[in-house]
């Protein structure tokens, strides 16, 4: 292979004259950051929302529940971007749609919507599983002293819920972070983005796709480790052994 | 006390309760016994509305359980319950199960809550264990620790359904004992049981439920000295027998 190495390129300025590739880098992964944590937000408010009127007595609120699923869960996300990005400005009154489409940081708020409402529909599904994971003598129990059901909810189901689905809502943090990378298609210079222009500007592909690599790394295990934290936190003593006779049936 | 008058319940198509009446008046210990699939633990959950019913009427102190306008959460909170498998709060501590709904319900100040639960666990023999949580503690304290909960509530009544079965035999007695002490004291019960022994012991009437109907209906003497029907005379050779 014909290729000459320079790792010293992500000290040099890069063509903008002002910031390092390094910086760049940087830059790209604060977008990246931003925008997963904004979307996580929304994607565990709306998700816990939907998950729970899933399980609720309702059928109404159960169908509109699995419909909202349905709806964000089978559309691919780059096409939910475009949708967001390209249709939504259009098809909204002409004053809102202007606005939409020259704001600053257009790309920004629709990636943080759209990846937020297309991870919701994920949480939603884990949520709506923990709770049926429980036993129905909880609900019961719970609506048998007195508690209403959305108390029953509070401090009844999904204490119980969340901590059962911990691990895997830990893996859709990391595919929000990862996902966010496809923000790139509608303009948001997030950390990928960042590194292809870093590839174009200097020639240096490997190195800027090396560097990308280690962040998004560097990142996730964070997370990871924070999750572990938590769960280590939040374990209810006994639960386990508690776990037993009901398996046993 | 406790009305229950010509209740029907379908689930689908399949009839669950058929026409099914009985009284229990204050201070009375009812058990309702019968075959698996006979529909008593439906029968004392319909009695709190935990489970809805299609037809018939239950009055709890005069108040209709399955009027839509019944404020449902104000009457169960004074309708204690015990489940077969405790449905304890895992994620909560032994106290804390003891003062969730008197807090989060009746709106009581924490601090007397807690001395409240602090009392009950006492009395029910497990004053030592009120920091731990449920999953720390065997079968039998979990149903005790149960029954404490419910009681923490001021009822005027208990519901008890099946709850002894989940129980290892050596844990039985314990939680039949607390029972049996609150029967004493005078607390309208009614109990899902096969526990025949503690029905023999404490209660006034014997309610025998077979395929959604109430069969027999008798003052504990009479039920076990000669049963009317012929299908409560066949359960209880099956279940004496042992």
């Amino acid at each position: 292979m014909n290729y000459n190495w320079n790792w010293g390129i992500f000290f040099q300025l890069s063509p903008d004259g002002t910031y390092t590739y390094l910086q760049l880098l940087l830059f790209g992964a604060g977008w990246t950051l931003a925008t997963a944590l904004l979307a996580w937000a929304i994607a565990l408010s709306v998700g816990a929302v939907v998950g729970v009127i899933r399980t609720s007595p309702n059928p109404w609120l159960v169908r509109l529940g699995n419909a909202y699923v349905e709806l964000f869960r089978n559309i691919p996300l780059l096409v939910q971007m475009f949708l967001w990005y390209f249709v939504l400005p259009e098809i909204m009154p002409q004053a809102i749609g202007d606005w939409l489409k020259q704001s600053a940081n257009a790309s920004f708020y629709n990636a943080v919507i759209c990846l937020g409402l297309y991870t919701s529909a994920r949480v939603a599904e884990q949520v709506k599983a923990g709770i049926l994971s429980l036993r129905s003598g909880q609900r019961m129990a719970g609506l048998a002293m007195g508690l209403t059901l959305p108390q029953t909810y509070r401090y009844v189901l999904l204490p119980m819920a969340f901590r059962i689905i911990l691990p895997p809502l830990g893996s859709e943090f990391l595919n929000i972070i990862k996902n966010s990378s496809v923000a790139l298609t509608i303009g948001l210079i997030e950390l990928t983005a960042a590194a292809r222009s870093m590839a174009e500007f200097s020639f240096q592909v490997f190195e800027a796709f090396t560097g990308a690599t280690l962040i998004y790394i560097i990142i996730n295990i964070v997370v990871v480790s924070g999750m572990r934290w938590l769960e280590r936190r939040v374990a209810v003593p006994g639960f386990i052994s508690m776990g037993q006779p009901a398996a046993a049936h | 006390m406790i009305t229950i008058s010509k209740v029907s319940k379908w689930y689908g198509k399949i009839q669950v309760l058929k026409n099914c009446s009985a009284e229990v008046a204050k201070g009375e210990v009812v058990v309702v016994c019968g075959p698996s699939g006979s529909g008593k633990s439906t029968l004392i959950k319909c009695v709190n509305a935990l489970e809805p019913f299609q037809e018939g009427t239950i009055t709890v102190e005069g108040i209709s359980v399955g009027d839509p306008k019944t404020n449902l959460p104000k009457l169960r909170a004074r309708i204690g319950m015990v489940f077969q498998h405790f449905e304890l709060f895992p994620h909560l501590s032994v106290i804390r199960n003891l003062t969730l709904s008197q807090i989060k319900v009746l709106g009581r100040d924490p601090k007397a809550a807690a001395e409240k639960a602090t009392k009950l666990l006492e009395r029910v023999g497990l004053g030592a264990h009120a920091q731990k949580y449920p999953g720390q503690l065997s079968g039998g304290q979990q149903q005790r620790v149960a029954i404490a909960r419910a009681l923490a509530m001021d009822p005027i009544a208990m519901l008890f359904d099946e709850p002894t079965s989940a129980l290892d035999p050596e844990m039985i007695n314990e939680v039949l004992d607390v029972m049996v002490t609150l029967a004493k004291e005078g607390m309208t019960m009614i109990v899902v049981t096969h526990e025949m022994e503690f029905a023999r012991k404490v209660a006034n009437r014997v309610v025998f439920m077979d395929k959604g109907e109430i069969v027999e209906d008798a003052p504990t003497a009479d039920f076990f000295g000669k049963p009317r029907s012929e299908r409560a005379q066949q359960f209880l050779s099956k279940i004496l027998q042992h």
